[in-house]
């Protein structure tokens, strides 16, 4: 039973790291008032660059360093698009998707060719914590990147809470006009969540191709950055509750593969739903609590006459 | 006036008969293949793919030309590219996926001069009186039951992971033929199958071998391109592979032991040979062991590796 506990909280752990990158990163660009639905496309770039770096040198600090790099790229064409030209968030990050879709399709195709394996970060054992039964095991033998996603919630909740730039992110996506008034510069304000939500989605990324799978492929997410965006929704803008919604997914993931390993009677086409219908039970018990979306979201700002 | 439009007409009409004697000399024969996956994965676009190349590298290239279209998951989308390779006057269309039958059953009719073909399948649709229209499967079985009582032969726990994408078609026939090699060789093991319910899901096949092996697998297998992660992953903790649809040896020699191989060259020859010969459609092909469209490819090195492996560290006891 506790081989099974482990085994099934280590997998759901690694399911729930490239979501909680790109999620937070998602949740602080719309609390600032920018919706950007091509995360997928961006974890795609982050995932291909990363891994091209890896394959050719062999550094994943390197590999690191150049999702990140491209993220930011991504991030500050997708705050130019929305910020500044002020184009339809929703059909301008669709946009953006299949762009990035594209081109990692292509830079793929034309520089590796073939599928091919690197050696991706190794799992690394926390001091004294990873001795700790059971709960070292699942939370203290991960690799780097895992851990970074975890530490991501924290962090995030306190620069968002606790700090004046956090105050004032949540001001340009509540009430722009009144920030404005007050000398927050919204152009920037926007310009740097968005960038930091593609460095965010980089990593995503990264951590897919040089950390969790150490592969690349032709659209390797699968369209998981769609349901990063959905998380963002389900965690209320809140680091916290996205964390809560990226675990239970990846829990409930975890546990449908458990169920068909063991051979447990039920139709597979039953299992692969749970996660899904977990989820939007979750969401429907949870819709009394009306949270409302950032009041600016999805809005470009027009300073007024 | 009048003479203008006379040099006009004759201007056209030179151009039209001259455009003919030009298509009659060496006309090469057109292929378009539509593929849900990128002829990369390692797997079922792959192979077909691969034995466009071999066939244009027997024939040459100014007698065999082909297109391709890959990431045609969306059947939507495909039928739109299945069209337009029919429009523009393909000899041969090949819509590579079990999922493009319906869209195949529409399109065909309209389309008499240009021969189309699908899989995996066994349906011509010649009951709809439909005659241009062929169909191709692989007895995937075969080679997944040579590759279980490989698999059977080298596994110490008795435990066998299988990771499956949706249950239809090759897939399924692989994993069936699969388990019943397994269970003639070791009638008590234990055979493990999930489905992913996707072909491209990386993530997911990853994280299923994970659960495989901690669920006490030794030898794994799994079939579609999603299981580029599965190899990762196996190789990390040790584990033996068993490929299908492609070679898949290069992803990890040391754990890869043997892969079924596709070779739709031997579907394709006789196919194109009957188009040439003006038949559209109406016929069924197979890839078998019997007919060379399956190979096992063994790697060596992992199978060898393993047996030495095992004896060196005593899990192998030579009984006289």
């Amino acid at each position: 039973m506790e081989a099974i506990i482990i085994g099934i909280a280590k997998s759901a752990i690694r399911l729930a790291t490239p979501y909680l990158y790109a999620s937070i990163g998602e949740t602080i660009g719309q609390l600032s008032g920018v919706l950007n639905l091509g995360v997928d496309g961006v974890m795609l770039m982050g995932a291909f660059s990363a891994f091209y770096a890896v394959l050719k040198t062999g550094n994943l600090w390197l590999g690191l360093l150049v999702a990140i790099v491209v993220g930011a790229i991504f991030g500050l064409l997708i705050a130019f698009i929305n910020v500044t030209l002020k184009a339809e968030q929703g059909i301008s990050g669709i946009g953006v998707y299949i762009f990035g879709l594209g081109l990692s399709s292509l830079l793929f195709r034309t520089m590796v060719g073939t599928v091919q394996t690197v050696s991706g970060f190794p799992p690394l054992s926390v001091p004294w914590l990873s001795n700790i039964p059971v709960m070292g095991e699942i939370f203290f033998q991960q690799n780097i990147l895992v851990y970074g996603a975890f530490a991501l919630v924290p962090v995030s909740w306190f620069v968002l809470n606790k700090t004046p730039l956090g105050l004032s992110i949540r001001a340009v996506g509540q009430h722009p006009e009144a920030a404005d008034s007050l000398g927050v510069n919204i152009v920037r304000i926007r310009y740097f969540t968005v960038i930091l939500g593609g460095i965010l989605s980089g990593i995503a990324g990264a951590s897919l191709s040089i950390a969790l799978l150490n592969v690349f492929q032709q659209n390797l997410t699968n369209g998981m950055g769609f349901i990063a965006v959905a998380l963002v929704y389900f965690g209320a803008w809140r680091p916290k509750t996205v964390l809560i919604g990226a675990l239970l997914f990846s829990t409930v993931n975890a546990i449908q593969i458990w169920i068909q390993v063991k051979g447990i009677n039920v139709p597979s086409d039953f299992t692969l739903m749970l996660p899904y219908i977990v989820t939007i039970m979750v969401l429907a018990a949870m819709a009394k609590r009306r949270i409302h979306p950032p009041a600016a979201l999805n809005k470009p700002f027009e300073r007024g006459e | 006036m009048k003479l203008k439009k006379i040099i006009i007409i004759l201007t056209l009409i030179s151009i039209f008969v001259l455009s003919l004697g030009l298509g009659a000399s060496a006309k090469p024969f057109r292929v378009a293949v539509i593929m849900p996956s990128s002829i990369s994965d390692m797997a079922f676009s792959q192979s077909m793919y691969e034995a466009l190349v071999t066939i244009q590298e027997e024939v040459g290239k100014e007698n065999f030309e082909f297109v391709y279209s890959e990431n045609m998951f969306v059947v939507a989308d495909a039928a739109a590219a299945i069209r337009d390779y029919a429009s523009e006057g393909y000899d041969l269309v090949i819509a590579h996926g079990s999922q493009y039958g319906s869209s195949l059953m529409e399109i065909a009719p309209d389309f008499p001069n240009t021969s189309f073909t699908w899989g995996t399948s066994v349906n011509t649709f010649s009951d709809k009186g439909i005659t241009n229209i062929f169909a191709y499967e692989a007895r995937s079985e075969e080679g997944g039951y040579v590759c279980g009582v490989l698999a059977a032969k080298l596994s110490q726990t008795g435990i066998i992971g299988v990771i499956g994408p949706i249950e239809t078609g090759d897939a399924k026939l692989y994993v069936d033929g699969f388990k019943v090699g397994v269970l003639a060789i070791k009638p008590d093991a234990q055979v493990n199958v999930n489905w992913t319910g996707s072909f491209s899901d990386v993530a997911l096949a990853s994280e299923a071998a994970q659960t495989h092996i901690n669920a006490g697998a030794d030898v794994l297998t799994g079939t579609a391109q999603m299981v580029v992660g599965a190899i990762g992953v196996a190789r990390q903790r040790g584990v033996l592979w068993f490929g299908t649809q492609a070679d898949q040896t290069s992803l990890a020699p040391e754990v890869v032991v043997a892969n079924q191989v596709y070779d739709w060259t031997v579907v394709l020859r006789p196919m194109i040979q009957l188009v040439k010969e003006g038949t559209m459609g109406g016929t069924t092909y197979a890839l078998t062991l019997a007919n060379g469209g399956l190979k096992i490819v063994v790697n060596q090195e992992a199978l060898v590796g393993k047996t030495i492996q095992d004896i060196v560290e005593g899990k192998t006891n030579i009984e006289f």
